[in-house]
């Protein structure tokens, strides 16, 4: 596959699939405003994920809308990063999944608002902007619940040591993000690394909470490599289109 | 609409509740500061949490499509949608609060199953295309009831309603365009459309609460302007309105007895099923259960976390204290 799609793809359903998992937040959170900003979040997610597809589309030209993207591919043809489609255990690991998104997803925007590709180039200068909000109130909340009550502090971080390990899924590259570096269509990545080093270093000393030390790393999404969740994810939200494929909605 | 059967307080004769009514009269909108009477407040309280709690439980029916809404757009839509009525919820508990009630007293209502909210929220979605009957008669039917409470004689209440029916709408409109989306569709699309408007046809009619005979507040709610038309009258221009649109789909009212009436202008129409109405009411209905089941979890879930807001509000207090 062209890098330029396969890394339009990576990202896109990145966003999906975390879209996904927010928004089923709605009607279930502890409080209303959570209600109103996870619905929130995950509309910026899908409006995201719909311009990447349509720049992954464009570039694959074989004619493939960004539905048929979402809705007609299968478990192993989808790019995610693993930490995105960790499942709703509860609140504090769906807040933990979108900090710990949110403190990659900010400098990645950054830097590819500097991208040689012009249409990402303006995918990013759109969505940064939408970064920035949904990291202010991710970093705040993780700072007030892991330095709140001692039970709010041990929800945090049994999150926090669930989900660390996936972290490193978001940061994985391998010889697609080179080539696209190399022709300038990607800024060095190395700094989004480092970026999410030191926002993570410093609100989660904040909020009392220890980074896991084993160094343990889960990575694979980004070759279609997913975790078990992954293929009910799809299942629930493709069940409509692929019941009835003639069907336009 | 998204209140029934709200309870009405009585009217007393003091010289105070004579200029109160001589106000409403004349037209002056009450504001949270004015004198009203007990039965005016206790009336507005009961009306606007109810009309909240129907937003908050109105999630869940629609909540129910989102992670299964087929195409991105329509999923953005949905979404919007819901947290538009978690938005109302908000500004409706606020509207309330300034009659003296807390939103946590007014959620505690909610959850022991004390208070109401809407009767149609209590049957299920089971379809796509409940996703566009919903917005289309549900909707339409609460903007039907909402118009004229932006004209509602207290204040914070009006003005709530007034952003409300803006968005309420374009959820119609939207609701509309599912529908039209799946009439011009294929067959078992268009099949699907039917079977939707046939099991919320009725629940809709319903909403508008019982027949104007049968339905003891309305009068003292008219006077207090906080009423301002009778249910059979919301009923009528609710049908009257949307059967030419069901016509336009190409979809067939699942009413033996729906029939124009030159003379009224008006169509005729056959009567709900009253008994089921006020099994769903005493929480019978095919979803009740469930709905509570629902919002009771996800505030017991969340005490955690808002407990652990509140010990680092605390902390931060005792830390400036310190300093």
């Amino acid at each position: 596959m062209d890098p330029l799609v396969t890394f339009c793809l990576r990202m896109g359903d990145t966003a999906l699939i975390l879209g996904q998992q927010t928004a089923a937040w709605c009607g279930h959170a502890p409080v209303l405003e959570e209600d109103i900003a996870f619905a929130n979040m995950g509309l910026d997610l899908i409006g995201q994920t719909q311009l990447w597809y349509e720049i992954a589309a464009e570039a694959e030209g074989k004619g493939r809308t960004p539905d048929d993207l979402a809705f007609f591919r299968t478990e192993r043809q989808f790019l995610n990063a693993q930490l995105v489609e960790r499942p709703n255990v509860d609140f504090a690991h769906a807040l933990m999944r979108q900090y710990l998104f949110d403190a990659w997803h900010l400098p990645m925007q950054e830097a590819l608002c500097e991208s040689g590709h012009e249409p990402i180039r303006g995918l990013a200068q759109k969505s940064v902007k939408e970064v920035r909000y949904h990291i202010d109130r991710s970093r705040d909340l993780i700072v007030r619940l892991g330095d709140g009550s001692e039970e709010s502090r041990a929800k945090m971080q049994g999150a926090l040591d669930a989900l660390w390990p996936y972290a490193a899924d978001l940061m994985a590259t391998d010889e697609v993000e080179k080539t696209l570096a190399e022709q300038g269509v990607l800024p060095d990545l190395h700094r989004v690394r480092r970026a999410f080093d030191a926002e993570t270093a410093a609100t989660l000393e904040r909020a009392t909470l220890a980074i896991p030390e084993n160094g343990h790393a889960r990575t694979g999404g980004r070759s279609g490599i997913h975790t078990e969740t992954m293929g009910y994810i799809l299942a629930e939200m493709q069940s409509v289109p692929r019941s009835y494929p003639d069907a336009r909605w | 609409m998204y209140a029934q059967l709200v309870e009405t307080g009585a009217a007393e004769t003091s010289e105070k509740d004579r200029e109160f009514q001589a106000k409403i009269d004349r037209g002056v909108r009450i504001e949270a500061n004015d004198w009203m009477p007990e039965g005016y407040r206790k009336t507005l309280i009961r009306q606007i949490s109810q009309h909240a709690h129907s937003e908050i439980v109105g999630q869940l029916p629609e909540g129910n499509w989102i992670t299964r809404a087929p195409s991105l757009q329509r999923k953005a839509i949905l979404l919007a949608k819901v947290q538009d009525e978690a938005g109302h919820g908000l500004y409706l508990y606020c509207a309330a609060e300034t009659l003296g009630i807390s939103r946590d007293e007014m959620t505690a209502q909610l959850l022991s199953g004390k208070a109401k909210y809407s009767s149609i929220f209590n049957y299920p979605t089971l379809t796509w295309a409940d996703m566009g009957a919903v917005g289309w008669l549900v909707d339409g039917a609460a903007i039907m009831n909402q118009v004229p409470l932006q004209r509602c004689s207290y204040g914070p209440y009006s003005r709530a309603m007034i952003r409300v029916c803006k968005e309420e709408s374009f959820h119609q409109r939207q609701g509309f365009d599912v529908m039209r989306q799946l009439c011009q569709g294929t067959e078992e699309q268009k099949a699907m459309a039917q079977d939707a408007l046939n099991r919320w046809w009725w629940p809709s009619l319903m909403m508008f609460g019982p027949s104007d005979k049968d339905s003891v507040h309305s009068e003292q709610s008219m006077r207090w302007g906080i009423k301002q038309n009778t249910n059979d009258e919301l009923r009528q221009k609710f049908v009257d309105q949307t059967v030419p649109q069901a016509e336009w789909l190409g979809l067939t009212v699942p009413d033996p007895e729906l029939k124009w009436n030159e003379d009224k202008g008006g169509y005729d129409f056959g009567e709900p099923d009253w008994s089921e109405f006020f099994e769903v009411i005493k929480g019978n209905g095919p979803c009740n259960k469930d709905r509570l089941a629902a919002r009771n979890k996800a505030w017991d879930d969340g005490a955690w976390y808002r407990d652990g807001l509140t010990a680092h509000a605390e902390k931060q207090k005792q830390q400036i204290a310190a300093e």
